[in-house]
């Protein structure tokens, strides 16, 4: 035979894409219930990180220990139980179903709320989770991470270093979202503003955005005095 | 069986193990050497998986070469390459999640790893499938082995550690004045480590030395 008439070639190119289409869409269905399941059990470890919860082993166990509630927010701002199980599309949920998620966190005895966080870096995708204390306004931990920022500057947004900086700043300020991440060295409202990273200044300002627009989403929720 | 291990093929199988090694000899795959080696656990599971994707396309290709067209025969190669690579990565993503967060980009980078593709034209589509199993095989190791030295020193100096264990944290060793090597953790230092395994290399195989 001729392998290398025109036919033949466009013939075995075919086939072998075929071939290779339907053991790829195999492999992919066989091991997706597998993979989603880490994809969770790896929210859920973001989720605890953001409690200063990290390092640990058991994932799920500890996240059902810690976490006493997923709540969807109301309109009035008040929280009702969600319903439809455990789910790591916070971003999706928000924007196509308007369903916005707090998580009721119980931290040695103590109410925390951690509220899930999206946004764009420099590259692509950034998100997070923000711990609040019981006044809602409080942080009591973060956790950020990135889909592909510069490793060493905007990547740093993923180091304990970063992160613990938001420590103990308030959210709110006269009802409006007041925390910020400005630039390096130039925090000048200690109690709202945390020091970018120099060198990862469109990182930062993602950083910044998100926490802005996503909190902002959330501030029927924040301004609510609860009566308990 | 004899015939199955003959001189040649052992020698097809262990030279890219020593004085053929891919990595230092070549110098072929170096980015995702310089990438994937700060720590030992990501260079080791990149190593397997560069072995296990060289293997199986050096056996496919090998398995196909007298029915591949000759004026598509690189597409055909990626396609095999990518399917493999593709597999690789949803299977890590399944049962070594943290491992396939930590390799990112890399573990799809395989597809466009120099060895690969050298090894395809250069041996697959020549040889027979056992031979070419092995020469996937003996390239793939050679590449991890340099992986896992690059990634040992690395680790150990850069974050005192080994697979996550502590080695060097100890108080009594800090007020002995050591610290942790930061730089080590840069992507350059594993370019310096690879010239001195190198250096290390020409130095006791004068076979190996240009005139």
């Amino acid at each position: 035979m001729n392998t290398n008439s025109n036919t033949y070639t466009i013939i075995y190119a075919s086939v072998m894409v075929v071939i290779v289409a339907f053991l790829l869409a195999f492999v992919s269905s066989a091991l997706k219930s597998k993979q989603d399941k880490n994809i969770e059990l790896d929210t859920k470890k973001q989720i605890l990180s953001a409690l200063n919860v990290r390092d640990i082993k058991d994932a799920d166990a500890e996240y059902n220990k810690i976490i006493k509630a997923d709540m969807l927010l109301n309109q009035d701002g008040s929280l009702s139980e969600n319903a439809q199980g455990f789910t790591t599309a916070f971003e999706k949920e928000a924007k196509e179903n308007n369903r916005l998620h707090v998580f009721v966190a119980d931290v040695n005895g103590e109410k925390k709320y951690v509220v899930p966080v999206y946004g764009a870096g420099l590259w692509g995708a950034i998100w997070g989770y923000v711990a609040l204390n019981a006044d809602k306004n409080t942080i009591y931990g973060t956790y950020f991470s990135h889909a592909s920022e510069t490793p060493g500057l905007g990547a740093e947004i993923a180091t304990d270093h970063f992160q613990s900086e938001f420590k103990d700043k308030k959210v709110m300020n006269n009802d409006k979202v007041a925390l910020s991440v400005v630039k390096n060295g130039h925090v000048t409202d200690a109690a709202h503003e945390v020091d970018g990273i120099s060198g990862g200044t469109i990182t930062s300002n993602g950083v910044d955005a998100m926490l802005k627009a996503c909190l902002e989403s959330y501030n029927s929720f924040l301004t609510k005095n609860e009566e308990e | 069986m004899a015939e199955l291990f003959s001189k040649k093929n052992k020698e097809v199988f262990l030279a890219p193990l020593g004085l053929n090694n891919p990595v230092t000899v070549q110098v072929l795959g170096i980015c995702s050497a310089l990438a994937v080696t700060s720590k030992l656990e990501p260079a080791i599971v990149m190593g397997l998986s560069v072995t296990i994707i060289t293997a199986f396309s050096n056996l496919v290709i090998s398995l196909i070469r007298k029915s591949v067209p000759n004026r598509i025969r690189i597409i055909v190669q990626l396609v095999v390459v990518a399917a493999l690579v593709t597999i690789v990565s949803e299977i890590l993503k399944a049962y070594a999640y943290d491992v396939s967060v930590q390799l990112s980009v890399y573990v799809g980078l395989i597809i466009t790893n120099c060895i690969l593709m050298g090894r395809l034209e250069a041996f697959a589509m020549q040889n027979g499938p056992w031979e070419s199993f092995l020469d996937g095989v003996g390239n793939g190791l050679g590449y991890a082995k340099i992986l896992v030295i690059v990634a040992f020193f690395r680790e150990l100096l850069g974050s005192g550690t080994l697979l996550g264990f502590n080695i060097l944290n100890y108080e009594w060793i800090k007020n002995l004045g050591y610290l942790n090597n930061g730089l080590m953790l840069m992507p350059p230092m594993a370019l310096i480590i690879c010239a001195c395994i190198i250096w290390y290399q020409r130095a006791h195989h004068k076979e190996l030395q240009e005139n």
